[in-house]
Order: structure tokens, then C-alpha cells, then sequence
């Protein structure tokens, strides 16, 4: 996994509440086997006025000019300021992938639906929540100068505006620190094989009918 | 020291270790595989060279992409890249040594049917599967969610999951249901009350006279829907219903460990004294058939009810979602709902397309034919072995001589990843959870309702309050 420590750059402003990962990654794209290249058919029922199907070749449909990410410079954007309930609906993590491979790696929003917030972090995406005033104060930022950057510095859980002004948001201490150094979850859970076994051996005496 | 809800109950019963953080790792006794959400981790264990910790805990079935029309079903999988996926599954779960029922076994079907169904859902259990629907089997007593792909891969390799204690939510629902009015409407109304990020956080208890007296497909649409409500993880206490559902399937207990288990099963509720972070009463006997209007389950109004009126929303961020609903549902304020016609129906999905929810349908249909300007009206059973109960109670041919397409198991038009799907502007009554902009097809516009309203809808070409039907 990516490691995730300071990161600068564009924001996009996707100026909508309950964006659904049906929204972010269609279904028809989750026929994948592969894990990568679900970045051109990120939020593609909004980005294209055509509908889509694996391994049609994009350039070939007809873009909708309206939507933020084709406009530029969003597509060069790493972080996506978006509004509350951010990633609901189902738990496909081709969500979390399409954004990744789309060029995010940070998202900020005043809430987000729990799976999507845990697959996040799965992936190298740091998910942040800001108070609902706090994530309007940076819309209005965002929307008044295109091009505006911001930088995350997750080690001191800060957002750093244009202005200098600095932003403090919270993160678990576990989680951050795989994000820091990069850590795969099951190495560290395999750490603690010989609890896992003893956890089984007591199980199998007080609940058999679950082995 | 107040009591334990069941929640924690089940959470504290899978505490292998605790970090400093209170994150925790927790035991997973059953994991659920279908073929969308675990190729890339079965791809995972292989580049590590891991093994699965305990192939047995698993159980895979193809559901998400296989085709539901009869003639393809039985020569295979026409779409190369879902025949691939599907094929993957098969391949995966020979390779690791899981049981599968694949796509011609008559035990196939959604993967949230086929579990409680074959008794792999147990009270007690936590149980995951990378789907977000995971929440049904909550209506067992079991702590089950959904997770991502690369927990799919954690699970099979250790067993286990690092996860950190939710929040308690318990939602009382007393009373007495009208008639015509199910589960699905208990759920939909919830949802409208608390809306589609109210739950988000919490694991949600469904509790109260209401739901007690509902039965075991009833209470898993209640618990389908918890992850439409923001919750993972839905739950209903056992009681004699739950025991007496599993009694005798496949894979529960038998003989002495069955009377050890039941004994152990009593206490899978929560404490008298248990303290909630939230509790929240809904009075059963004020709940009518639910409409969904928009592309948000929390958009949803009573059938006797209008389509509801931005303007009339304070909040502005909330009023512009409304008018961007209104505009993609090509819908008007005001708008009475019995006077929205449809194209399609849809009966099926993890929320409902158990035997109960077919024969509520069956029953409303009547001896009536389809409405005229009713294109296409799917049922699609949960599972091979309902669609033969089903059969042998004849409802199949009361579907067939209606007009409706009577069709084998698998997810279908809830997410139309398979052939079964909307076109862009076609309107549809589905029995199913999600009623989101394209999700049963690009442009398509959803109405979330119960089996029966469908049913209704199909014979009337409009939504209709089937209590008067």
C-alpha cells in the first residue's frame, strides 16, 4: 500500500450530498477481476453523456462539459471536497480504487458512509471529516479561485489552506499509523497468529457447533 | 454497571486481542463469497502465498452476474467478461479448497438467501460477506456486515478483522401492522424518518411488538435495509421464530449439540437494563405503504401521499438534492403518487425475494393481467430451492398467466449487472433497496415499494395503495 504523508494539490469541488458508489464506480465495471484502471470510468454516468461499457474506448463518447472533473484543472485534482453521507450504498471497493486511480488520494466531506470510510484507508485514501461549516467555508474557497490547492500533513493531522491557516482533523491512532508506514493489515494480523489459535481452541469448547 | 446490549454481547464473544485504542480483532465464524467483491483478493492470497486460514468457515455462490433468463441459464453465461468473472469464482473456490454452489446447483441464489436458507447463518455468528446487504443476517441474532475487498482478503487469510465497536442504536417498533402493509414498509418508513446517514456509526437493534411479530423473511428485509439507514450492522433478537427457522436445515446443529446451542442462544438478546446511545419509537398502526420518489432511499412518502416540494425545504444543500432527484425522476411537486405510471416491475433482490414475499405478490395479483402500458414485470426468486417451493405451491403460474416472467435465482435487476435492466427514462416498481441514479440501469428511475405494492402497480400501470386494491 501507498504510504500517505504530506500531500499537496487541486481540490475538486463535487458539490452534492449522498454521492452513492453507484455514482462513483457503475456496475457494469465491477466485471473486473483486476484491482487497477478504474480511473477513466470514475463517476462515468456523470462524466459521459453516452452510456458506457468495459473496454469501450472513452475517447470515442461524448463528454458532459457540466461536470467539475472535466473541467480544468480538476482533472488534475488530488483531493475531492464533496458534501455529507460521501460514499454510501454498496461496499464495492472499486469505489475507493476508481478515485485512487482517477489521481485522489484524500477526500474530504462532513460525513461518509462507514464501509466506504474503511476502505479508504485499505488503499493509501485518507478520508477526512470536517465539521459541515468547516467543508463550506472550503467550498467557497474552492469555488472562488479554481486551481486551489491544499496540503494534508497527516502526521500533525492538519490541513494547511492557501491562506497558511490550519485545519486539525481527527484520525484513530491505528489507522494512521498504517497509512504513515504504508502496512499491509494481514502481516500485522498474522503478527498474532497464536492468539487467533487460542481464541479457536477455546471457541470449539463453548460453541462446537460453529467449527 | 448497566447491561449489555446484543450488539456488545456479540462483539465481546469475538475479542481475540485489544489494542491500547480499543480497536479490536474480532473472530469472523462464517464468510459469505460471491464473485464480484473476491477475485482480486483470492488474487491477494495468491501473490502472498497465503492459504486460507479456515476454507470451511467460507461459502461462496455466483449471484451479482448470472443471467436469470431460463434458455441462457442453462447454455451458460453469454456476456464474456460476467462469464469470466463467474468462472473465476469457480476456479477460486476449487483452488482454496471453499464449498460453492455454483451457477446450475439448484441451491444457488443470493448470496443473503442462500445462507439463512441452507442454516449457514447461525444465531451467535459474526458473518461477513463483501457486499453491503450483509446486515439481513442480523434478523438471526448474528453480528453480520459488509466489507470491502481487501477485508474479504484479510478474512480469508486470518480469519479475523480489526474493527473498533460501534455505537448502540435501538428502533422500537410497537403495534399492530395494517393489512397490505409488510416489512419493507416498516423499513422504508424508517429510513424516512431517520434518514439514509442516521444510522451511520451504529449498529441498529429492531426491537418492539411489531417486529417480534413478524417472521424470519420479514425480519431479514427489516435488517437488509439497516445499510440504507448508514448502519452496517442490523440486528433482531432471537426468540422461539429464530429457532424454530433454523431447526433442521442443512448445516445447523443437530441432535446434542443443537439442544446446546438453542441453550446457548437464549441469551442472544439484549440485557433489560442495556443502555442505548440512541433509541428511537415508531408507532406500527401509523406506517401505509411506502413510495420512494427520488434517488435516495430517505426520499420516500406514504402512497396516499404528493410528491414532495423543494421549496418547502429549509436546508439548502437538502433542496437542491431534491431538485436534482426531481429532475433525473422526471417527476413534478405535488405530483400525487397513485397517479405515477410505470413501464416495469421488478420482484426480487436480497430485500425481497424470499417465499413470503412471492406469494404476498401472487396474492394481490388476483386473476388480473398486467396493465397495458407494463413493458416487462420480472419475478426473480431468491434462491433455486424457493423458486421450487414456489412452484409446487403453483404461484409461478399465477405470475405466468398475469403476464409477469417467471425467471431463475440471482440479484438481476437490482443492479442490473446481468442483462436484466432498465432503459434510460423507463420508470420501475421494484421490490428492491436502492434506488440510486442509474443503478438498475443508465437513466433509469427507480420507486422502492413492498412485494404486494409491485404486484399492485403491475395490474393498475401506476402505483396504487393496495389496501384498496
Amino acid at each position: 500500500m501507498e504510504k500517505f504523508t504530506t500531500v499537496t494539490g487541486i481540490v475538486a469541488p463535487l458539490d452534492r450530498p449522498n454521492v452513492d458508489t453507484d455514482a462513483i464506480i457503475p456496475k457494469q465495471y465491477l466485471k473486473s477481476i483486476k484491482r487497477s484502471g478504474f480511473g477513466p470510468n470514475a463517476f462515468d454516468d456523470w462524466r459521459y453523456l453516452d452510456p458506457g461499457e468495459p473496454d469501450m474506448d472513452n475517447r470515442s463518447r461524448r463528454v458532459n462539459k457540466d461536470f467539475v472533473l472535466n473541467q480544468q484543472p480538476y482533472e488534475q485534482a488530488v483531493i475531492l471536497l464533496a458534501r455529507e453521507n460521501f460514499g454510501c450504498g454498496s461496499s464495492r471497493e472499486h469505489a475507493v480504487w476508481a478515485l485512487e486511480d482517477f489521481g485522489f488520494r484524500a477526500v474530504i466531506a462532513p460525513s461518509f458512509a462507514d464501509i466506504f470510510f474503511n476502505n479508504s484507508f485499505k488503499n493509501g485514501m485518507l478520508p477526512i471529516a470536517l465539521d459541515a461549516n468547516v467543508v463550506e467555508d472550503l467550498f467557497n474557497k474552492v469555488n472562488g479561485k479554481k486551481g486551489y490547492q491544499l496540503t494534508i500533513d497527516l502526521a500533525s493531522q492538519k490541513i494547511i489552506t492557501e491562506e497558511g491557516d490550519e485545519i486539525e482533523f481527527d484520525v484513530d491512532e491505528f489507522r494512521k499509523y498504517c497509512l504513515l508506514n504504508g502496512l499491509d493489515d494481514i502481516g500485522l494480523t498474522l503478527n498474532h497468529a497464536d492468539d487467533i489459535r487460542a481464541y479457536e481452541e477455546q471457541r470449539k469448547q463453548s460453541a462446537p457447533w460453529l467449527f | 454497571m448497566s447491561g449489555k446490549t446484543l450488539y456488545d454481547k456479540l462483539f465481546d464473544a469475538h475479542v481475540v486481542r485489544t489494542e491500547d485504542d480499543g480497536t479490536a480483532l474480532l473472530y469472523i465464524d462464517r464468510h459469505l463469497v460471491h464473485e464480484v467483491t473476491s477475485p482480486q483478493a483470492f488474487e491477494g492470497l495468491r501473490l502472498a502465498n497465503r492459504q486460507p486460514w479456515r476454507a470451511d468457515a467460507a461459502l461462496a455462490v455466483p449471484d451479482h452476474n448470472v443471467p436469470t433468463d431460463v434458455a441462457e441459464r442453462a447454455k451458460g453465461i453469454t456476456d464474456p467478461v460476467a462469464k469470466k468473472q463467474v468462472e473465476a469464482l469457480d476456479n477460486n473456490a476449487r483452488e482454496f479448497g471453499i464449498t460453492e454452489f455454483d451457477m446450475n446447483d439448484i441451491r444457488q441464489g443470493i448470496v443473503h438467501v442462500i445462507g439463512p436458507e441452507q442454516g449457514a447463518t447461525l444465531p451467535g455468528m459474526t458473518l461477513v460477506c463483501g457486499d453491503s446487504h450483509t446486515a439481513t443476517h442480523g434478523a438471526f441474532g448474528a453480528m453480520a456486515f459488509g466489507i470491502g475487498t481487501s477485508e474479504v482478503e484479510h478474512v480469508l487469510a486470518t480469519q479475523c478483522l480489526i474493527q473498533k465497536k460501534m455505537k448502540n442504536m435501538r428502533i422500537n417498533v410497537e403495534g399492530t401492522l395494517g393489512t397490505g402493509v409488510t416489512a419493507k414498509d416498516i423499513v422504508l418508513a424508517i429510513i424516512g424518518e431517520i434518514g439514509t446517514a442516521g444510522g451511520t456509526g451504529y449498529a441498529i437493534e429492531f426491537a418492539g411488538s411489531a417486529i417480534r411479530g413478524l417472521s424470519m423473511d420479514g425480519r431479514m428485509t427489516i435488517c437488509n435495509m439497516a445499510i440504507e439507514a448508514g448502519a452496517r450492522v442490523g440486528l433482531v433478537a432471537v426468540d422461539q421464530t429464530t429457532i424454530d427457522y433454523v431447526k433442521g436445515r442443512p448445516y445447523a446443529p443437530k441432535a446434542e449439540l443443537w439442544e446446546r446451542a438453542v441453550a446457548a442462544w437464549s441469551a442472544l438478546v439484549s440485557d433489560d437494563d442495556a443502555k442505548f446511545d440512541s433509541e428511537i419509537m415508531l408507532d406500527a398502526a401509523s406506517i401505509k405503504p411506502q413510495v420512494t420518489w427520488g434517488t435516495s432511499p430517505e426520499m420516500v412518502v406514504a402512497i396516499d401521499d404528493t410528491v414532495p416540494d423543494p421549496a418547502q425545504e429549509s436546508d439548502e444543500v437538502k433542496s437542491s438534492g431534491m431538485e436534482k432527484a426531481l429532475d433525473y425522476m422526471g417527476l413534478k411537486a405535488g405530483t400525487p403518487m397513485n397517479e405515477i405510471s410505470i413501464d416495469k416491475v421488478f420482484i426480487g433482490s436480497c430485500t425481497n425475494s424470499r417465499l413470503e414475499d412471492l406469494q404476498e405478490a401472487a396474492k394481490v395479483i388476483n386473476g388480473r393481467k398486467l396493465a397495458e402500458n407494463v413493458k416487462l414485470a420480472l419475478v426473480v426468486p431468491g434462491s433455486g430451492l424457493i423458486k421450487q417451493q414456489a412452484e409446487q405451491q403453483g404461484l409461478d403460474k399465477i405470475f405466468s398467466d398475469a403476464g409477469f416472467e417467471w425467471r431463475e435465482p440471482g440479484c438481476s435487476m437490482c443492479l442490473a449487472m446481468n442483462a436484466d435492466r432498465l432503459e434510460a427514462g423507463e420508470r420501475c416498481a421494484s421490490t428492491s433497496n436502492r434506488n440510486f441514479e442509474g443503478r438498475q440501469g443508465q437513466g433509469s428511475r427507480t420507486h422502492l415499494v413492498s412485494p404486494a405494492m409491485a404486484a399492485a402497480a403491475a395490474i393498475a400501470g401506476h402505483f396504487v395503495d393496495v389496501r384498496n386494491f
